[in-house]
């Protein structure tokens, strides 16, 4: 079973219960400090052990995040005036990779 | 509309410069099995994608088990990818309920927690989780007499 917020990645994976929570990533469980949202997570998580009749049950949650959907822009947003920025992380990115295969940062 | 994140992520690594994509994870078979005891009976294991133990650097990290009586007040969730621009992760329950489960095994719907929880990394490397991680926590589960496990990734 996966509670979690990202339904496209869960699904291809073949996960066989899924409860999804269309929320930001980052709290798959429920919003900051809203214990009945997460405790109504929690439980249809429970629930969907037993109700699931084949793999890829999927259950969703009816959780919004906020009124607007604005929110749903911001994750890796790739904008005409972050490009600069992104491939300079990129570099960075591939510079650290070099590094650790050097120190022997990696698993076997 | 939901988020289509495998999009978002080949085009974000593409602004980056990177030229190949990243593969998810892709299985048509899916494993399933039924419960075999009444969740009233049943005994729960949790699996987190946060980090115990930040300290052990990120590209050598493998799945790791931890008594449940040692869980951290907070995880590192700083080098996973979540929407930080969006929300913080500053309420464990967000990403570890522990306390609402705790909850419904003291009501008697839920039957026990596993004496261990488990940490998997966001790896890379499908090979790793595959052939490592995945079964080392499912030898750990087994030990434990777990009935459930419930994959929270932040």
């Amino acid at each position: 079973m996966v509670l979690g917020s990202a339904l496209d990645i869960l699904t291809q994976a073949g996960t066989p219960r899924i409860v999804f929570n269309d929320l930001p990533l980052g709290n798959p469980a429920g919003k900051p400090f809203d214990t009945a949202m997460q405790l109504r997570s929690v439980d249809a998580a429970l629930a969907l052990f037993y109700a699931a009749e084949e793999g890829g049950a999927l259950e969703t949650l009816p959780h919004r995040w906020s009124e607007q959907d604005d929110w749903r822009r911001n994750f890796m947003e790739v904008r005409p005036d972050n490009q600069a920025q992104l491939l300079s992380l990129g570099d960075e990115n591939r510079r650290q990779r070099l590094e650790n295969k050097r120190l022997g940062l990696f698993r076997p | 509309m939901n988020i289509e994140y495998i999009q978002r992520t080949r085009d974000y690594y593409r602004a980056q410069g990177f030229e190949r994509d990243y593969r998810w994870a892709n299985n048509n078979a899916i494993p399933f099995s039924r419960p075999q005891k009444p969740l009233g009976d049943a005994r729960l294991a949790i699996i987190t994608t946060a980090v115990v133990e930040p300290q052990i650097p990120k590209p050598t990290r493998s799945a790791k088990s931890y008594p449940l009586d040692e869980i951290p007040e907070h995880f590192d969730t700083s080098e996973l990818s979540w929407d930080k621009t969006t929300t913080h992760t500053n309420d464990r329950e967000s990403y570890f309920p522990i306390q609402a489960l705790t909850s419904r095994v003291e009501d008697g719907s839920l039957g026990s927690l596993a004496p261990r929880f488990h940490f998997v990394p966001t790896e890379y490397s499908q090979r790793h989780t595959l052939t490592q991680d995945a079964p080392l926590i499912a030898t750990h589960c087994l030990e434990d007499a777990v009935d459930l496990a419930i994959l929270i990734p932040i």
